[in-house]
């Protein structure tokens, strides 16, 4: 991918003197937003609401860290779905193989899903545009034949049936479901803040620059290779979360969290929301998400509806929403300053 | 007829009380001159059906440099369009026609309404036109034809007899279907490297602002370009229609596959997708005997494979 059309919103110069405090500002953000989600309970008994909330959770996660690969470094990963499905089949599988307590398993599928990714990553990264779209899209279906080949294992076309336990750990009873809604919002949250300081660091600008101009970043000294697989491996580890928050939701694993659409999905979400701000991908996981409940509902030819509106933004906003609006908003602001 | 999902995949359809590898089926069929026959023209149709579609797709990369995400659809159009046509006029040839005529036409309109707008965007939204289109086109097909698999059968004149080569059992249609493909393959050959349209098609591949100055119009040849591609794939999608079962949906696994063909040939080298086609067709084929649920994997292996040794494809150039 070459520049983003709505590049021109993001400053691109790290605010050096200001790190601190804008990190401070993030964290400040981030516990509003998680009172604000922790409190919806209270005011509010509908189930569908809260599992509407856990949904966000799992997709937003699974999108906002593929920002990381596609608005970020330029990377289009057509496979990034698999990250997804293995974060969620690890998790099912040592839950109920080995019985261990939750964050046990949380923390081995992160080491499991790092150990795949790096592995994947240095086959990929080495490989350009729509060649890295290919071979990622190739490495899921792998993953995917796999997960339905070896049934004795996984379940095959089935999936993880028979539910995941879920013990209770330090008083968190995740089968409860107001105590699992918060925890899905907590693991959002904390993915959401530790990616924006991702995206805010110096290795953050340099994915900026590595998408913008490779061969200029490798000039000015930096190993290409190994900024993207960095990338790669960190972006694999949060879709590896929100495939876990999605095992957690629906007590099991199915092969269609592995499958190629997931990570068209994902695509979508980000064109959807824009991947030139940060908050895109999570704007277009809310949107996707309503659209789809919303216009299953009415219709079951909801493929066509859901059709006319990806057309609508691909060839009229020609922009994701939150693009949009940014642009929209520096418009103004420099209409408003006379220039 | 085993209503597997994979349209193209022959064999047994996925029972998981199988074996997960039999080696020995794979070594009996090895020893077998019967089972070679059988199962080598098995591929030899999953290739040729996957080349016409691929060939359309590297078509398309070549000259346009545009992927083609919605290709499949095409396909999918030409086997229903030839399944109509078949059950109102009850003649094969018409059948053919209809399948290829209507997607070239669906295929031109397709190009210069909607892929022209998005010419020169960003890869992600030229991805996401083609999205939009293959979740519109298999909704058009469920309101027209309905949810249901359908199949268009097998016409009176190919009920016949099949041939025993070698012990082996090779029904007709299935070496007309080899000869249609292997002739399009030809004429689409010589047609881009001798015919003044094929090197004028060379040419705007090449450099498109040279052609148009030259006082050709580019927006022509992309929009026949796209039209040819469409064609072709419709043309796969009705030569197929009498072998398998028809339902929305179907051409994304075809999509799938041919991407592969595409990628281990070498992207918008027709030579490349003739190799890779009929590579990974005996590859599904014999595949299929040995590790009847590990058939698509071996796809993506191989892919994986071509991919990591020579980035570009068998016979892909290097890119600038």
């Amino acid at each position: 991918m070459t520049e983003l059309e709505a590049g021109g919103a993001e400053r691109l110069a790290p605010v050096r003197n200001g790190t601190a405090l804008h990190r401070y500002r993030d964290v400040l953000i981030a516990l509003i937003a998680f009172a604000v989600l922790a409190s919806l309970p209270l005011l509010t008994g509908s189930k569908a609401l809260l599992d509407f909330v856990i949904r966000c959770s799992a997709y937003g996660l699974f999108a906002t860290s593929l920002n990381l690969l596609v608005g970020y470094t330029g990377l289009t990963s057509f496979g990034h779905g698999m990250f997804f499905g293995l974060g969620a089949y690890s998790y099912g599988l040592i839950m109920q193989k080995l019985g261990v307590p939750i964050p046990v398993a949380f923390v081995a599928t992160l080491v499991i899903t790092a150990a795949v990714a790096a592995v994947i990553g240095a086959i990929c990264v080495r490989l350009k545009e729509i060649y890295f779209a290919f071979v990622t899209l190739a490495f899921q279906m792998l993953i995917h034949s796999t997960i339905l080949s070896w049934a004795s294992f996984t379940g095959g076309d089935q999936g993880l049936r028979g539910g995941i336990p879920r013990p209770v750990f330090l008083g968190i009873d995740l089968a409860n479901h107001v105590h699992l809604y918060v925890a899905s919002c907590a693991l959002l949250i904390l993915g959401l803040l530790a990616m924006h300081q991702i995206a805010q660091s110096p290795f953050g600008y340099t994915l900026r620059m590595i998408r913008d101009n490779a061969a200029r970043a490798s000039f000015l000294g930096i190993d290409v290779w190994r900024a993207k697989l960095t990338v790669f491996v960190l972006a694999a580890l949060f879709a590896a979360m929100g495939g876990m928050v999605m095992a957690l939701f629906v007590s099991g694993a199915y092969p269609e969290f592995a499958y190629w659409t997931i990570s068209g999905e994902g695509i979508f979400i980000n064109m959807l929301g824009g991947v030139s701000t940060f908050l895109g991908p999570m704007v277009g996981t809310v949107l996707l998400l309503l659209l789809n409940d919303t216009v299953t509902r009415f219709t079951e030819y909801h493929g066509i509806v859901l059709g006319i509106v990806i057309l609508f933004f691909a060839l009229g906003l020609r922009k994701g929403l939150l693009d949009f609006v940014a642009e929209w908003y520096a418009h103004r602001r420099d209409a408003g300053e006379g220039r | 007829m085993p209503r597997s999902h994979r349209p193209f995949a022959p064999g047994p359809a996925h029972g998981y009380e199988s074996a997960q590898v039999d080696l020995d089926a794979f070594a009996g069929c090895l020893t077998s001159s019967a089972c070679l026959v059988t199962q080598t023209t098995s591929g030899l149709i999953i290739g040729m059906l996957l080349f016409l579609v691929a060939v359309g797709l590297t078509l398309i990369f070549g000259v346009l440099k545009v992927v083609n995400f919605s290709h499949g659809a095409f396909y999918m159009f030409g086997a229903y369009f030839a399944m109509t046509a078949y059950q109102l006029t009850g003649s094969f040839a018409l059948a053919m026609l209809a399948g290829a005529a209507g997607t070239a036409i669906l295929g031109l309109i397709f190009e210069r309404v909607f892929m022209s707008r998005v010419y020169g965007a960003d890869v992600l939204m030229q991805l996401l036109v083609c999205y939009a289109f293959v979740l519109i086109f298999d909704d058009v097909v469920r309101i027209i034809w309905g949810p249901e698999f359908k199949s268009m059968g097998m016409p009176s004149a190919f009920q016949v007899m099949p041939l025993f080569i070698a012990g082996g059992v090779v029904p007709p249609y299935y070496l007309l279907l080899i000869g249609v493909a292997l002739l399009a393959a030809v004429v689409l050959g010589l047609g881009l490297s001798r015919s003044r349209i094929g090197k004028v098609i060379r040419a705007a591949a090449h450099n498109p602002g040279m052609v148009s100055a030259l006082g050709i119009n580019t927006g022509l040849i992309y929009g026949g370009v796209f039209a040819l591609g469409g064609m072709l794939a419709g043309l796969a999608g009705a030569l197929a229609a009498p072998v398998r079962s028809l339902t929305p949906g179907m051409g994304f696994s075809v999509l799938i596959e041919s991407f592969i063909v595409t990628v281990i040939g070498g992207m918008g080298s027709i030579l490349g997708a003739l190799i890779g086609a009929l590579l990974l067709g005996l590859i599904r084929s014999f595949g299929s005997l040995g590790f009847p649920l590990f058939t698509d994997g071996l796809m993506y292996l191989f892919m994986v494979i071509v991919l990591v040794s020579k980035p570009t494809g068998l016979f892909g150039k290097e890119a600038a």
